[in-house]
């Protein structure tokens, strides 16, 4: 168990470098540089802001500079919020998508699991059907549509909810972009619940616990759930990539201060650190998480530690 | 009588119609004996033990009366069921690679039979659990109980799940196909065990096959199935000697045998097995039957009585 | 299901099984229909309606609502443009984008997954790694920094979305390759002396279809929607090309005062990305019989 985290630390490690310097040649190699739209300044102002952002080292300096200030947990100052790094941006942003993104998963992965284990274990009801039929929907219907439409419905016709903003994070301000933000994740989770509860349950092991004469409770609980469950176990990975990715748009549309707010309005804006610093930090996220994933997965699946 | 079966029909529902899998079969099994089923794959074999484990597919459907020890147990509720199923009778299946599950500890998947069954406590139930691992033969039992199933080999997975089917001391043991899946070294060992427990722990044992070698030494009575119904029936000495169906005798021919060496190649019976979405009128052993005669494609045989303990369903007086 | 012994085995090929059982999956048929239409009324697009994509029409409000004497069935939007012409030229992009980078995604895929099949061993290891590697780094930030600093251009765009979509297809394939290279009819059919040639078109192409069709009918949704994702968050399709993320993002701005805009190109879209949904699953039931 230790080997394999340790293997699984390792090679975790190489991918994150290799992002890194993914974006930061990407970054140089971008047309026009990060000061496009302040032509007008005086060339020895000019010449000053590239000495303070290191633009005048030669890139491989530049590159080990921005890979040590990385590690400190320095992205830079951003381009735009003169007053702001990086990570100042990050810190304030972070606690408030975490909030939004942990309940979304945690909604998603309840939600999901109990209707697909109750749709796989009543296959073709009504029940399944409905299921199905509702997840096909929350799937199909991506949540840059479902957000407005929600609003529009709970928001402005009904007026049950704030329409958008983060009022200090009442809980009000907090159900449309949770909502939003897991419906797709309920919909994979309970699809993907169902297809590996419908297999597990024709497995010969499945038959070989009903044979030993092993009530219906205990066959589905014990036997089944866990070999059942995996599949979603692996997917939390995917998913915390696709809810990280979903709360950059959910956040523009309710006007959240989370992160994805800020990314988007440094894409808008060629705010460049502040891109590159987000994505940065979602993909160290992303990675640590799945690494945990891998290792759930390796502790609740006993053939893993063997290989 | 321990287990009396009489006309038991099962079907299954599929997209393109019904598939007959048994059709009106009757047989009974005393207690302590042990009964050989042969036949090909489809003969409807396995499909008679699912019917009465009530471990059918969900389309299939079983009509039809079992008896066991008297009581009707076709058509009981699951919660009935559980009270029968690995206590008073238990299976095991072909494939001991997935017929355990692998994700729980051995420990665990044979305690709580007891638990359930006998409401033993976890203490009481490791050592009865563990005193059958030492009874099937697996070595270091105490340290292999803690470990999954993977860390098993096939035949010792088959032993694990031969101990954990007799955790309840059932009256009778169904072993479908057990060996199929394993080296043919490993095979004999099985058999075998399954011979000697059924013998010690005076245990009713039925052997389901589709090789004939299996059952020779073992069983005390053979039944020969064929299309989903019993073509023959007879002990297993006189079915070897003097085999009364023409399907009997040419499996039996298409036995290698170490015996006999003027056969330079082995004899295969010609033809498909029948189409159990419509089997014909007459006899279903009519289109590869080497001894076809007009009645046989018109009218179907029925099983009679030809002697003492013996029973076979066709038109021909004596085929050898 | 039947149990193994009860199953009767059937002569009929196997694209004619499956186009028999996709034609008696009621939601595939339906979906086809629909995206057959939604199709057609983007090619003919221009021809359908009076008013031109990129005009504002100064007799009616900006925007209006849907005005059927005016032949503005989907009302007018913010610049007085019809809304019916931008919705159906919206489809041309999205669906371009969409079969343009599947058909990126299906090149690199392809040939990535093939190759470390074939190939095998070590080759096929370190490839495959690659691929894990690739799979749990956040594709949509890498897309979005290409968008950044390279600029929003159409081209650019569908060869990003293709890819970062080939990881699947890739394994998809390189498992079939696998399968079937061990398959016992290939062996066979060496053994008979067959051509190489003639295996790979008689054989493994046929085999590898099936899986790489039903995947193709996935990713187009999956780039449709990510395209739409890009475009809503204003670092797509620019201005007066238009795209169902633009049209959705502009009518979510204005939903209260003018809720068609944001409804006709959501219809839209929705029902595209549901019917390509549910193709992909017919498909994938009509072409993969052990899962009847």
């Amino acid at each position: 168990m230790l080997a394999y985290t340790l293997r699984r630390i390792g090679s975790a490690i190489p991918t994150l470098l290799f992002i890194i310097t993914i974006a930061f040649f990407m970054m140089r190699l971008a047309p026009g540089g990060p000061f496009d739209r302040e032509r007008q300044l005086p060339p020895e102002i000019e010449a000053n802001i590239l000495r303070a952002y290191n633009l005048d080292k030669p890139v491989y300096e530049q590159y080990f500079d921005y890979l040590i200030n990385i590690m400190h947990g320095d992205f830079g100052p951003s381009y735009k919020y003169l007053d702001f790094t990086v990570t100042d941006l990050i810190t304030t942003g972070f606690p408030v998508s975490l909030r939004l993104g942990m309940s979304a998963i945690l909604l998603a992965i309840f939600v999901g699991v109990f209707a697909g284990t109750i749709a796989a274990l009543k296959q073709n009801s009504v029940f399944d059907y409905m299921v199905m039929g509702t997840a096909m929907t929350g799937i199909a219907i991506p949540n840059f549509v479902m957000a407005p439409l929600l609003a529009l419905i709970f928001g402005v016709y009904l007026s049950w909810l704030p329409v958008a903003g983060w009022g200090g994070g009442a809980i009000a301000y907090q159900v449309m972009p949770i909502i939003t933000l897991a419906l797709p994740q309920i919909a994979y989770v309970a699809r993907l619940t169902r297809g590996s509860m419908v297999e597990t349950m024709n497995s010969n092991f499945i038959r070989t616990a009903r044979a030993k004469g092993l009530n219906e409770r205990i066959v589905v609980i014990r036997h089944a759930l866990k070999g059942g469950l995996l599949p979603v176990i692996s997917y939390l990975g995917p998913a915390t990539a696709e809810i990280i990715t979903g709360s950059v748009v959910i956040e523009a549309i309710f006007d959240i201060p989370g992160i994805g707010r800020y990314f988007v309005n440094g894409a808008l804006n060629r705010d460049y650190p502040v891109v590159m610093g987000v994505v940065i930090f979602f993909a160290l996220l992303i990675i640590t998480l799945n690494l945990v994933v891998d290792l759930i997965y390796g502790f609740l699946d006993p053939r893993v530690k063997v290989e | 009588m321990l287990l009396d079966v009489q006309n038991l029909t099962t079907r299954f529902h599929t997209h393109d119609g019904e598939v007959f899998a048994v059709n009106d079969v009757s047989f009974h099994i005393e207690p302590g004996e042990c009964l050989g089923i042969v036949g090909e794959s489809g003969s409807g074999k396995t499909q008679i033990f699912m019917s009465i484990m009530g471990l059918l597919a969900k389309n299939g459907t079983a009509e039809g009366d079992v008896l066991f020890e008297g009581k009707q147990i076709l058509g009981l509720s699951t919660a009935q069921l559980n009270t029968l199923r690995g206590v008073e009778f238990s299976m095991i299946f072909q494939d001991p690679m997935t017929s355990l599950n692998p994700y729980l500890r051995i420990a665990k998947q044979m305690t709580e039979v007891l638990v359930a069954h006998r409401g033993m406590g976890e203490k009481d139930a490791e050592k009865a659990s563990i005193e059958l691992l030492d009874l099937v033969g697996i070595p270091e039992s105490k340290k292999r109980f803690r470990m999954y199933p993977h860390e098993f080999s096939g035949g010792m997975r088959q032993r694990v799940m031969i101990a954990m089917s007799l955790l309840c001391q059932p009256k009778l043991l169904i072993a479908d196909e057990p060996t199929t899946a394993l080296d043919v070294t490993v095979q004999a060992q099985i058999i075998e065990l399954i011979a000697r427990l059924g013998r010690e722990l005076n245990m009713a044992t039925v052997l389901i096959t589709h090789d004939l070698g299996v059952i020779a030494g073992l069983s005390d009575r053979v039944l020969v199935m064929y299309g989903g119904r019993i073509v023959e029936e007879a002990a297993v000495r006189e079915l070897f000697h003097d085999p009364q169906h023409p399907y009997t005798r040419g499996l039996l021919d298409s036995m290698p045998r170490l015996d006999d060496s003027s056969r330079a190649s082995l004899y295969t019976i010609p033809g498909q097995p029948p189409n159990l979405q419509a089997l014909p009128d007459g006899c279903s052993f009519a289109p590869r039957c080497t001894h076809t005669m007009e009645i046989c494609r018109k009218q179907r045989p029925l099983l009679q009585k030809i002697a003492a303990g013996r029973t076979k369903a066709c038109h021909l007086e004596n085929v050898s | 299901m039947v149990p193994e012994d009860a199953q009767i085995i059937k002569g009929r090929s196997l694209w004619q099984d499956a186009r028999r059982r996709l034609f008696h999956n009621k939601a595939a048929v339906v979906s086809m229909i629909l995206l057959g239409t939604i199709v057609i009324l983007a090619i003919f697009a221009p021809y359908l309606s009076p008013w031109a994509y990129d005009d504002p029409d100064w007799g009616y409000d900006f925007p209006g609502p849907p005005n059927f004497e005016l032949h503005h069935w989907f009302g007018t939007d913010g610049n007085g443009r019809d809304l019916f012409v931008r919705t159906l030229f919206g489809a041309r992009v999205s669906l371009l984008v969409g079969i343009l980078a599947t058909f990126v995604s299906l090149l690199i895929g392809v040939t990535y997954g093939a190759t470390a099949g074939y190939l095998g061993g070590r080759t096929d290891n370190i490839m495959m790694r690659i691929v894990d590697v690739l799979y749990s780094l956040p594709f949509m930030f890498f897309v979005i920094l290409l968008m950044v600093f390279f600029g929003r251009n159409i081209f650019l765009i569908f060869i990003a979305l293709g890819a970062v979509q080939w990881l699947t297809m890739a394994r998809i394939v390189r498992g079939q390759t696998i399968s079937i290279k061990k398959k016992e009819f290939i062996e066979a059919a060496h053994a008979v002396g067959v051509s190489n040639w003639k295996i790979i078109f008689r054989h493994i192409i046929p085999n590898v279809l099936g899986p790489v069709i039903v995947y193709m009918t996935l990713t187009i949704p999956q780039v449709i929607l990510t395209e739409s994702f890009l475009s809503f968050l204003g670092l797509g399709i620019q201005e007066p090309l238009t795209s169902w993320g633009v049209l959705i993002s502009e009518g979510a701005k204005q939903m209260e005062s003018s809720p068609w805009l944001l409804i006709f190109p959501a219809v839209f879209l929705a029902i595209t990305l549901f019917c390509f949904n549910f193709i992909g699953d017919g498909l994938r039931d009509a072409l993969d019989p052990k899962d009847r």
